[in-house]
């Protein structure tokens, strides 16, 4: 099985029911994506797939022969660096755990809402849970980023 | 990219003295304070303090970083009084050596207590002005000239000469130079790191996917362990069939051990699926099989009598039994609650046979090198552990008998080979795997007069001990009370002439751990909705009426004002607002918040506003006390309105993920502002007190609107038992 992983080709040899995150992490090496429940639940496993965020512990690689999988190590574009700068300039992270898929959500979020109110954050951010509820400095950077982006 | 990462090499020496070191001293928190007062230790820069050649400057934290703002705190400490410059600051874990790295406050390399700023405070600061005062003596023998003439500036050592050098150049020089014996440390008012905001080292890298946790260690040779734990504590497993495992591409082998049975796999998902297809025959003679509803109400029964007595003063059974119209009674009950960390429990163990290479995110590397080396039946000298990030703890990291790490060592024996070995826990291992905070009934009864004096006050606690069952019994269990049960009640703050706490310490089956704020997630709820109930019966306002019952001077009076000052208190109730105060002191920590509540479409509670005053003593890092305050009551806010962790009736766990153990969401988060007290008093933590207050707070708060007294956990019971 072949999947495109920030734009390289990786040829798994693995279950197809494996679930992506753990084919990133296991077998291509890429460990930003993290798991924090293996049901859909939490978000520290968003990955982007043709550009909309998925839950990559729910995923099986054999859905995603031909799609485009980015993850936080790979992600690009003004969007993924106004919200890294952002995330960066306020301090976001405590323990830094969900915050890859916490910053791949409001990539994808800015993608498609640019300029986002605090009902549209929470709309595009209630699939992460952050234990350490670093939520208030999450909409702050994200409401920064998208600032950063009209300029 | 695909980095590995050496589980063997790092640490070159390993001085310490290993677990058994640790019964001789007590964890308590409350030593913290004294550690300012107490002998410092000699002082050992290079243990603490590394500068290379490019001018870096790299500090070895002995406390773990997951999330509490240690590395940002105690290199803030160390660059003060080197007068570093920020940005050349990098900070690094410190391997485990009690010899160096204990905890002021405890004797063993530990975090937790919310100590980390207040043991290290004076060891850094020293540590940065011997490391400086050392630097200076080679610039001063390069130089030739006095060094009392020198002078060092963010990062730049100078001398009127016009002569200047950065860190770099003179590091190899300064190594040789002998550690100063005493230091002269700044006067705060020449402060220039400490009371700023910094940014954070460990930021740049948890904002790129870079930061690496124990679950990102790589090897080559490393193997996946997995355990299939029982479905009620304190069953064993007898017999185990792999056969179908056998058919799992990946699956290497599974052996039984005390926890259960271990799965080992080339990796994480075909060991995940072996670990399902294993048939396991249990032996649950000896399990635990009574449920939350019969913990419950045998604990409501118990309530009613009397415990053993933790304060006293006067006689407030007395009193109370008089009787009199006055007189309020209150029973509550707190659930089991388990930590939930973002990262679940995890540790890489190497064992050769006779020495132990591990790496992973200890918070208690004393305790966990003592673990691993009783599981190994190898002398705790004989274990090294590196210290990885961890994705938080809240408690759950450390517990007295270091029991992942030596299930993680158990599983390396097991397996038999000289690799890396992995253990892996699964969000449902961490839930169903107890070492929860425990289940706590209280019934308080109090009499208040109309001039909105307390006349009586008497408060009955029922729950298992923390401490009591681990190796720290004979020493934290004095008379039957476990001080972690009662902290909080039986020293809350206002003026009580009669007065009585006493303590039911319960036993079940269910293992029980300290969770971010210990004994005061429970006794901060019920102190501080009992004296708001009161109050309101005497017809006093919650501020003024609580001010009224402490002496000026108190702290909790000062965070009071603070926070009525910036919340612009104007009462109770406001429209379709309530509001709600709550102070409690942790830690050494005086924490006060007023939270704002509104009932939601459903008619359940919705947080939407929480100020909050800090007084921590000296603010060593505002933007770190600022987060800590939010996402203590982020933690506390979520459990309190959503969280429970109940046992059916026939002993097995009901919320084993994130679908049934709600976790706060953004969209629940409410806006908060903090204000910190400012005080020159010596510096205490703020990991934890940003908790207790907030559960009390919502709860006086939706009184107010509603005249519903919340007083069983969660305000919004999900699927229970
Ligand atoms: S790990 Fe995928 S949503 Fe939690
Ligand atoms: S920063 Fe710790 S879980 Fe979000």
């Amino acid at each position: 099985m072949r999947i495109s992983v920030n734009g390289q080709a990786h040829d798994l040899d693995v279950d197809p029911e494996t679930p992506l995150l753990w084919a990133l992490r296991d077998e291509i090496g890429l460990t930003g994506t993290k798991f924090g429940c293996g049901m859909a639940q939490c978000g520290a496993c968003m990955v982007h797939v043709d550009g909309m965020p998925i839950r990559s512990c729910v995923t099986p690689v054999s859905a995603l022969e031909g799609r485009d999988i980015v993850t936080i190590e790979g992600i690009s574009g003004k969007e993924a660096d106004a919200v890294r700068q952002a995330w960066v300039a306020l301090d976001v992270s405590q323990c830094g755990y969900c915050q890859s898929g916490q910053i791949m959500s409001a990539v994808a979020l800015l993608s498609v809402e640019p300029k986002p109110d605090d009902k549209a954050i929470n709309d595009g951010m209630a699939g992460n849970i952050c234990r350490c509820a670093t939520y208030p400095k999450i909409r702050a950077a994200i409401h920064a980023a998208a600032k950063s982006l009209e300029g | 990219m695909g980095f590995q990462t050496p589980i063997t090499s790092r640490r070159a020496i390993l001085k310490g003295l290993g677990g058994l070191v640790l019964a001789a001293y007590l964890p308590s928190v409350a030593r913290a304070q004294e550690a300012g007062t107490k002998p410092l230790p000699p002082l050992v820069p290079n243990a603490f303090v590394r500068i290379a050649p490019d001018d870096t400057v790299t500090i070895l934290s002995k406390h773990i970083e997951f999330g509490q703002g240690p590395w940002t705190g105690l290199a803030t400490l160390v660059a003060e009084e080197l007068d570093a410059d920020w940005a050349q600051i990098r900070v690094e874990h410190a391997p485990s050596d009690v010899k160096l790295y204990a905890n002021l406050a405890m004797g063993a390399q530990l975090t937790g207590g919310s100590t980390a700023i207040a043991n290290s405070y004076m060891q850094m600061r020293r540590t940065g002005a011997a490391a400086r005062a050392m630097l200076v003596a080679a610039a001063a023998k390069q130089w030739k000239v006095p060094a009392s003439e020198i002078k060092v500036e963010k990062g730049v050592i100078s001398h009127a000469s016009g002569r200047t050098s950065r860190f770099g150049a003179l590091a190899e020089a300064a190594a040789h130079m002998p550690v100063p014996t005493d230091v002269v440390l700044k006067d705060p008012a020449n402060f220039r790191l400490i009371g700023t905001d910094l940014p954070k080292p460990d930021t740049f890298v948890k904002s790129h996917g870079q930061a690496l946790y124990t679950l990102d260690l790589r090897d080559p040779d490393m193997v996946i362990a997995m355990v299939a734990r029982p479905n009620r504590f304190g069953a064993k497993a007898t017999a185990v069939d792999d056969s179908q495992a056998r058919k799992i591409k990946g699956y290497l082998s599974s052996a039984i051990i005390p926890q259960g049975v271990v799965v080992f796999a080339k990796s994480t998902y075909p060991a995940m699926k072996a670990r399902e297809a294993l048939k396991i025959t249990w032996d649950e003679s000896a399990a635990h099989k009574k449920g939350t509803k019969a913990i419950v109400a045998d604990y409501m029964e118990q309530s009613r009598q009397p415990g053993a007595v933790a304060a006293t003063r006067g006689n407030a059974m007395a009193k109370i039994a008089a009787g009199g119209t006055q007189i309020v009674e209150q029973t509550y009950v707190f659930p089991y609650l388990a930590h939930a960390p973002m990262e679940t429990l995890d540790a890489v163990v190497r064992f050769d046979g006779q020495k132990a290479a591990c790496h992973f995110g200890s918070q208690g590397p004393t305790i966990d090198q003592g673990a691993i080396a009783t599981a190994l039946g190898i002398k705790p000298e004989n274990v090294s552990i590196d210290v990885a990030l961890a994705g938080g703890s809240f408690g759950r990291r450390a517990t007295a008998s270091g029991d992942f790490a030596a299930e993680a060592a158990t599983c390396a024996k097991a397996y038999g080979k000289n690799v890396p070995v992995k253990l892996v826990w699964t969000r449902e291992d961490d839930m169903r795997g107890g070492f929860y905070r425990p289940l706590y009934v209280h019934r308080m009864r109090g009499m208040v007069a109309p001039d909105g004096t307390i006349s009586a006050w008497h408060h009955t606690i029922v729950g298992q001990s923390i401490m009591g069952g681990t190796p720290f019994e004979a020493l934290m269990v004095k008379n039957g009370i476990d001080d972690t049960s009662v902290e909080g009640a039986s020293d809350m703050p206002y003026r009580v002439a009669d007065f009585q706490c006493d303590l039911h310490s319960t036993k079940q089956g269910v293992p029980v751990l300290w969770w971010r704020s210990v004994g005061h997630t429970h006794t901060g709820f019920a102190t501080e909705t009992f004296v708001d109930m009161l109050l309101e019966k005497a017809g006093k306002d919650p501020i003024d009426g609580r001010l009224a019952l402490l002496d000026a001077s108190a702290r909790e009076a000062g965070v009071l004002k603070a926070v009525k000052e910036l919340a612009g208190w104007k009462g109770r109730k406001a429209g379709d607002k309530g509001y709600g105060v709550a102070v409690h002191k942790s830690f050494n920590t005086y924490v006060a918040q007023i939270a704002e509540v509104m009932r939601d479409e459903n008619g359940q509670p919705k947080v939407t506003h929480v100020w909050c005053a800090v007084d921590c003593g000296v603010a060593v890092n505002p933007n770190v006390i600022r987060a800590q305050m939010e996402g203590g009551i982020g933690y506390g806010l979520g459990h309190a309105l959503y969280a429970s962790l109940d046992l059916d009736e026939s002993g097995q766990v009901v919320q084993t993920n994130f679908d049934k153990y709600r976790s706060l969401r953004i969209g629940e988060m409410p806006v908060v502002d903090v204000v910190i007290v400012k005080s020159a008093v010596a510096p205490t933590g703020v990991g934890e007190p940003g908790v207790p207050p907030i559960g009390p707070a919502v709860s006086n708060a939706w009184r107010a609107l509603t005249g519903t007294a919340v007083t069983h956990l969660p305000f919004v019971p999900g699927e229970t038992a």
